[in-house]
């Protein structure tokens, strides 16, 4: 963390100096190079945000104005028709709670496993600690592949149509574990080792000194494997096959929007209350409600992210 | 080094202490010992079993018989894959769009960084970079998804170009659109977020440079140019060249949603075959020697690709 912030300081020195002649002294050339700049860099931010806004905006319009009005962003006759029909689908209702049951349960599974191994082997004493921790690491390098993973959950445990089937293949991502591992050890060992004279065990040490130390870190890492949850939708594709009523928005999402579009040779699996393409508005707002919880983190995930991939950047 | 070395023999020296030391270390251990068994278990049943389950490449598998009782056929799967010459479709697919990533997408974080990195006014710059993040989180599904309500017949720009052009393009089902979609829906998701690693690199470019080139009276361009490219080279050539490592993965989240019959023809590439044929259609065994095949030539070309990195005296992957 601290190499970020350092790398964050040179950053700030570096900006104030690199920026080129300022004020007064601005050449013609710098100052026609800066409004480019400006110009495209403004460009491309509203590129990225304009769909956003265009499906917030027509989520609320009537059908009548999103077939006729080219491009608005703001809807001349205000219709929750949309949210109402959301809210009173059923369907969509359990799997939202589907996918902020699995988001909660996954992510605790997530830490509880990630924070585990890595306090074990943060412990350079740990006997047979370089064999795991050449384990971990070989695994991020090689895979089974897809087939094995679907073989091993679906028909050696038969996972098939559980919540955790979802839940247990990625309770720990290796990447992440290393990181936390790493900033274990970067407690300083006094702290553990005066904890352990006074009768502390292991265990003691981990919850009373140790998770009270990390609490940003855990904080991080519980907001990356949220995020993934929320967003995933592979998993439950495959897995939970016949058991619609434990599917998250995004399978749900997929089926009611990508599936119902015409294009996709799967009808025959679909819903019969599916099988006509919902209202242009519906799927907006459909899409609005599955973002709004990432927008609500979003504040915490850039901080937390941008720190994070600097740590990972930075430790190589 | 050379103290774990004596402290080895010392261990070694003879079969009897050796073990004695072992039960005592771990018998003082054993609550780490305890905290390591979650996640050893996790490793080995959905990281090192499927690595063993591989085996069923060189089987006739049926689920009913196991991975163990099912019958060995050897190279059969691998002899049926080159049998026909639609595998020539599939590895051309797959080269096609990933080329034209590396080409349209790749250079794009980079671009936008050094622009970004021109910017005065540092929280003008925060802001911008604030909501070009933002798709980065967005997941997959609701990236398709939107494509599909403002590119789809309905969508806003679908109508649009109708009117302009006066015929309309079908940007969902069309093979000639599918794979300018997909870089397209690549470009817009990753782009800003992709910045991040080439901006970490610019914050290490020694500032006097810029001092002096401006007494030498080189312009903003000219600096650009000369200065800021040079220092973060090694960082783009190291990513170009892990990049190309990984030539044969196309992924199959983004392309299964984008895929449908209508553009068949340019939208299987291995990865996508693997999952139709593996979990759709249920040829396990079939699936796993291709997927077998793709790993074992993507991990040539990952370790090939470091070595080039270290040639180049670059820090490589590992």
């Amino acid at each position: 963390m601290s190499q970020a912030m350092l790398a964050n300081d040179n950053k700030k020195k570096k900006e104030i100096i690199s920026s080129g002649p300022v004020g007064a002294n601005a050449t013609v050339g710098s100052r026609v190079f800066d409004a480019c700049n400006y110009l495209i860099v403004t460009l491309v931010a509203i590129t990225t945000i304009i769909p956003f806004i265009y499906i917030i905006g027509a989520s609320f319009a009537t059908e009548y104005e999103i077939a006729t009005r080219p491009m608005f962003f703001i809807p001349q006759d205000v219709s929750f028709n949309a949210y109402r029909y959301i809210f009173s689908s059923n369907k969509i209702l359990r799997g939202f709670g589907n996918s902020i049951l699995i988001t909660v349960c996954g992510t605790a599974i997530n830490l509880f496993f990630t924070v585990t191994m890595a306090y074990a082997l943060s412990k350079t004493r740990l006997r047979g600690r370089n064999f795991f921790l050449n384990m971990v690491i070989f695994s991020m390098f090689f895979s089974g592949g897809m087939i094995p993973g679907y073989i091993v959950i679906a028909n050696i445990l038969n996972l098939k149509n559980t919540y955790w089937s979802v839940l247990l293949p990625g309770a720990i991502s290796a990447y992440n574990m290393m990181i936390v591992k790493n900033f274990f050890q970067g407690i300083p060992q006094e702290l553990e080792e005066s904890a352990s004279i006074d009768g502390c065990t292991d265990l003691g040490v981990l919850w009373k000194i140790v998770l009270p130390l990390s609490l940003p870190v855990l904080a991080t890492f519980g907001l990356f494997y949220a995020v993934g949850h929320w967003n995933a939708y592979f998993g439950a594709m495959i897995y939970m096959t016949g058991a619609k009523e434990k599917w998250p928005l995004q399978v749900l999402l997929r089926e009611l929007i990508i599936m119902s579009n015409g294009t996709a040779g799967d009808m025959a699996n679909m819903d019969a209350d599916f099988v006509q393409p919902p209202e242009q508005s519906i799927k907006m707002a459909v899409i609005v409600v599955s973002t709004v919880p990432i927008m609500c983190v979003y504040p915490f995930l850039q901080k937390y992210f941008v720190k994070g991939v600097m740590v990972g950047a930075l430790k190589g | 080094m050379s103290s774990k070395a004596a402290e080895r023999r010392l261990v070694h020296g003879t079969g009897k202490e050796y073990w004695r030391r072992l039960r005592s270390e771990v018998k003082r251990d054993k609550w780490l010992y305890l905290l390591l068994l979650p996640g050893l278990i996790y490793f080995i049943i959905f990281k090192y079993l499927p690595m063993f389950g591989i085996v069923i490449a060189f089987e006739n598998y049926v689920p009913f018989s196991g991975v163990l009782g099912s019958e060995w056929v050897g190279l059969k799967w691998f002899q049926y894959f080159f049998k026909f010459p639609a595998w020539v479709t599939y590895l051309t697919n797959t080269l096609i769009l990933s080329l034209m990533n590396i080409i349209f997408y790749f250079p794009a974080p980079i671009i936008l960084a050094l622009l970004l990195n021109e910017m005065r006014s540092l929280r003008y710059k925060k802001l911008l970079q604030t909501l070009l993040y933002v798709p980065h989180f967005i997941s997959i599904v609701i990236v398709v998804s939107i494509t599909f309500v403002m590119f789809g017949p309905s969508g806003i720009v679908y109508g649009l170009t109708n009117q302009l052009l006066g015929h309309p393009i079908n940007y969902m089902g069309s093979p000639d659109t599918f794979r300018w979609m997909i870089i397209g829906q690549t470009i817009w998701k990753e782009t800003g977020w992709g910045t991040i690693i080439f901006l970490a690199a610019l914050t290490n470019v020694d500032t006097q440079l810029y001092e002096a080139a401006m007494v030498d009276g080189a312009g903003r361009l000219r600096r650009l140019w000369h200065i800021t490219l040079p220092a973060i080279r090694s960082t783009i050539v190291l990513m170009l060249i892990l990049r190309m490592g990984s030539v044969l993965d196309t992924g199959y989240d983004h392309l299964i949603l984008m895929a449908n019959p209508l553009n068949r023809k340019v939208s299987q590439t291995l990865d996508v075959f693997v999952y139709q044929q593996g979990i759709q259609s249920g040829q396990f065994s079939y699936a796993s020697a291709i997927g077998l095949m793709k790993a074992v030539v993507s991990v040539t070309l990952v370790v090939s690709s470091n070595k080039i990195a270290h040639l180049l005296g670059e820090q490589g992957l590992y």
